[in-house]
């Protein structure tokens, strides 16, 4: 639903975007994360045929960001960082505004715009001027301008960077309501919890460049190296386990748990449970440790210029 | 078309209902359509008043008409803060990108807007101008000749285009409403002044002249708004988020532009100048196409604005010319010395040229150059209403260093209008700064390889050959 090849952008002598390529398909979502000034915005942009790309090629719901621009509008919902909104309009004017730049019909127009409103917890709001809205609803409503005329693609910068936790939890319902209506969506995001919650596919984008992708769990894999897991005790380990199972290393201990490293835990996790046991250390529990996104994040971007990218997809 | 002119005025009706929900866009339209023109009706009674007393009453029919005008010039003055307000503040509060991630085309969007930032002023205009002469008729019986009042309804109309086309090319190149303001002064001041010349019409009640004053401004409108079409694009309004200017991009653009893919420098004159010079023929064309007019014009001229005969007697002539000839020492003619003046003072103009074209779409640049060939003209047909004859008078005073100099001049106003136009014309694939960088290359290449050196070998002929030449035909 949405691929690009070496997309890129030059903006007189600054490289905006360098070689961009991604591939999203109908019902999955990708968090595209990065510092502030990576490119992230750029890359929108030209998905959203704004901006036209230097280099590269994109098609976005089967049309080509450059020739066939009008349909790629047509055809993509987009959350802007800023909003973009019309402080003196009535919300619901405001929604039936865009409808009619997206030829919705009056009758579809109204019908889908009260939908939306009354979806996002803003009916009884509808007739205020959008000016008196707090940040969080005029989010919701920016969101719902983008939801409005039912686009296949969805391009959501920072969805719920403003909203309080109930609202954002709306909003993410929302989102994997969508994935699962078959759109495809791509979300600009510095909360990496939302993106491991909601992202099927992460790419972390580094001065225009992607510097990794894939999936949580594999870009976890290859960044952060083999899973590592927890064992709790009953009693207190004077030294290490006596015999620990091949590829099996201690990454850190205390009185009354280990954690170690493997590459193969469906045959190794056994093997140290019997290790323990077989030395009369009674075991509490076993479970992985948790690896946040945060942690894959910050590996990517610190990394030294020049490494390959990471594609583990 | 209709459909494309639809979804314009989507964006036109959303914008006229959000002008009349800001009380600081309403309040000065509804002072400057009611009170203002109810001032006038008093100033125009009162003024009438009171030069009748003293006998003069034609200053009080001047300034009716006059106050009309004004009348109707006042609420249009606010379209420019609108326009101003409508784009780039649009771009600086960042309302405007879903709007460009919609599906309109830039055109419907430029139209729509355009539209929005001219009605409310406009009729607010009309709304004035109606609210005057109905005060004027009743408190002094005046009533404006049908024409007067289309003409001052065409000319607001006109000026109010002209302003927000202007206001529309400077908020593209600005991303904040304070830079646009600063800037909105090269659209305030020259319509100060056109406004003062207009007046002067208006008091020397020669009306017809401002069918010319409106058939101008009307050409400058056109230029504006292709220019605002071509700027008024996704890429220009999207692509800059500042406004900084930066000197060793433009000078790389520049200089690859100027050296091309040549290797040497035979080859850049065999390839990349050839390429050039192509691009410059059609302007090539439409100079030698404004010299001539510009010649034709002198000539009439000289039937308008006659010389005393004696002035141009032949024999007189001959004899002021030997005179002349005696302080030919004194002006260095037939000196090596006065071949780098007579250089530098082309080139001089040139520059002048180049810089006035630049900022008017290369229109005054060639009218600058077309100064010389209107005298020529006017010189040539008084000469030849004396007797002097045509091809005498040329052979003497133009041709020797006019072979050199006219060509060189011709293609010099090539290259500063295609420098000028490319501001108007949509630039395809590359911004506006690279398209403009490219035509400056191609300007500096002109100048380097053919308008430099040809106007050296005219300053040689000129300061050795023409007075020669003169001195042998016409010297006794």
């Amino acid at each position: 639903m949405i691929r690009t090849e070496g997309l890129t952008k030059q903006f007189e002598d600054f490289l905006a975007v360098d070689e961009v390529s991604l591939d999203v398909c109908a019902g999955e979502v990708m968090a595209l994360l990065g510092p502030n000034g990576a490119g992230k915005t750029t890359t929108v942009r030209m998905l959203t045929s704004v901006l036209r790309p230097t280099r590269g090629a994109a098609r976005v719901a089967g049309y080509d960001v450059v020739t066939e621009a009008r349909k790629v509008r047509s055809s993509v919902g987009i959350l802007t960082e800023d909003h973009g909104l019309y402080p003196r309009m009535p919300a619901v004017e405001y929604l039936d505004f865009f409808g009619q730049l997206y030829s919705m019909k009056p009758e579809v127009r109204r019908k889908r715009v009260r939908e939306l409103l009354g979806q996002f917890g803003l009916l009884h709001e509808r007739h205020q001027h959008i000016g008196e809205y707090s940040k969080g609803m005029r989010q919701k409503l920016a969101l719902a301008r983008a939801l409005l005329h039912d686009p296949p693609v969805l391009l959501l910068d920072e969805p719920t960077s403003a909203m309080d936790p109930e609202s954002a939890r709306l909003v993410r319902n929302a989102i994997k309501d969508l994935r699962s209506a078959e759109r495809a969506i791509i979300i600009c995001t510095h909360n990496l919890v939302e993106a491991e919650e909601l992202a099927d596919q992460i790419a972390i984008i580094r001065r225009g460049r992607i510097i990794a992708k894939g999936s949580p769990m594999a870009l976890k894999q290859m960044l952060l190296g083999p899973g590592e897991f927890e064992i709790r005790l009953a009693t207190t380990l004077n030294g290490s386990p006596a015999a620990l199972p091949p590829g099996v290393t201690i990454s850190a201990q205390g009185p009354r748990w280990i954690r170690f490293r493997t590459s193969h835990p469906e045959t190794d996790n056994p093997l140290m449970l019997r290790a323990l046991l077989d030395q009369k250390i009674p075991v509490v529990s076993l479970q992985e440790a948790p690896r946040s996104l945060e942690q894959v994040y910050l590996e990517a971007v610190n990394a030294p210029d020049g490494r390959e990218v990471l594609d583990v997809l | 078309m209709f459909s494309d002119l639809a979804s314009a005025l989507i964006v036109t009706r959303r914008e006229v209902r959000d002008q009349f929900r800001d009380w600081r866009i309403l309040a000065p339209i509804l002072v400057l359509t009611l009170f203002f023109p109810g001032l006038m009706n008093f100033t125009a009674r009162e003024a009438v008043s009171f030069v009748s007393r003293y006998g003069a009453p034609v200053i009080g029919d001047r300034l009716i008409p006059f106050l009309l005008m004004v009348v109707g010039f006042f609420p249009i003055s606010v379209s420019l803060v609108i326009a101003l307000e409508s784009f780039v503040g649009e771009k600086e509060r960042r309302s405007i990108e879903p709007l460009l991630s919609s599906p309109l085309t830039d055109l419907q969007l430029y139209l729509g807007k355009l539209l929005a930032v001219m009605l409310p002023p406009l009729l607010a205009s009309y709304l004035g101008i109606g609210v005057y002469l109905f005060g004027v008729h009743r408190q002094v019986g005046w009533t404006p000749d049908p024409i007067l009042l289309v003409q001052v309804v065409t000319l607001t109309t006109v000026q109010s285009l002209l302003m927000v086309s202007g206001a529309v090319v400077i908020s593209s190149q600005v991303t904040s409403t304070r830079a646009a303001n600063l800037l909105a002064s090269f659209i305030i001041v020259p319509t100060a002044m056109l406004l003062i010349g207009e007046s002067m019409i208006m008091f020397w009640a020669r009306y017809n002249v401002l069918w010319w004053a409106i058939f101008g401004q009307i050409l400058i409108s056109g230029l504006l708004i292709r220019t605002g079409i071509a700027h008024f694009n996704r890429e220009e309004l999207l692509g800059r988020e500042i406004d900084t200017l930066n000197l060793k991009w433009s000078w790389q653009v520049f200089w690859r532009a100027f050296v091309g893919e040549s290797k040497s420098v035979s080859d850049w004159l065999r390839r990349g100048f050839i390429q050039t010079f192509q691009r410059v023929c059609l302007p090539l064309l439409l100079a030698l196409v404004a010299f001539t007019a510009g010649g034709i014009v002198g000539a009439q001229q000289a039937q308008i604005f006659v010389l005393p005969t004696e002035l141009m007697d032949i024999n007189n002539l001959q004899q002021g010319f030997v005179q002349e000839i005696e302080g030919f020492e004194a002006l260095r003619f037939f000196s090596v010395e006065s071949v780098p003046l007579v250089w530098m003072h082309n080139l001089r103009v040139i520059l002048l040229a180049t810089i006035l074209g630049l900022f008017t779409f290369g229109v005054m640049g060639l009218i600058v150059l077309m100064l010389p060939f209107i005298l020529i003209g006017y010189f040539t047909a008084t000469a030849a209403r004396t007797g002097i004859p045509l091809g005498l008078f040329l052979t003497a005073f133009v041709l020797p260093h006019g072979v050199l100099e006219i060509p060189a001049i011709a293609l010099a106003g090539a290259a500063i209008l295609r420098l000028g136009a490319t501001l108007s014309a949509p630039a395809e694939n590359r911004t506006i700064s690279e398209a403009l960088l490219h035509s400056l290359a191609d300007w500096a290449k002109v100048m380097l390889v053919l308008v430099l050196p040809m106007l050296l070998g005219a300053a040689i002929l000129e300061v050795f050959v023409t007075p020669g030449v003169a001195l042998n035909i016409f010297g006794n």
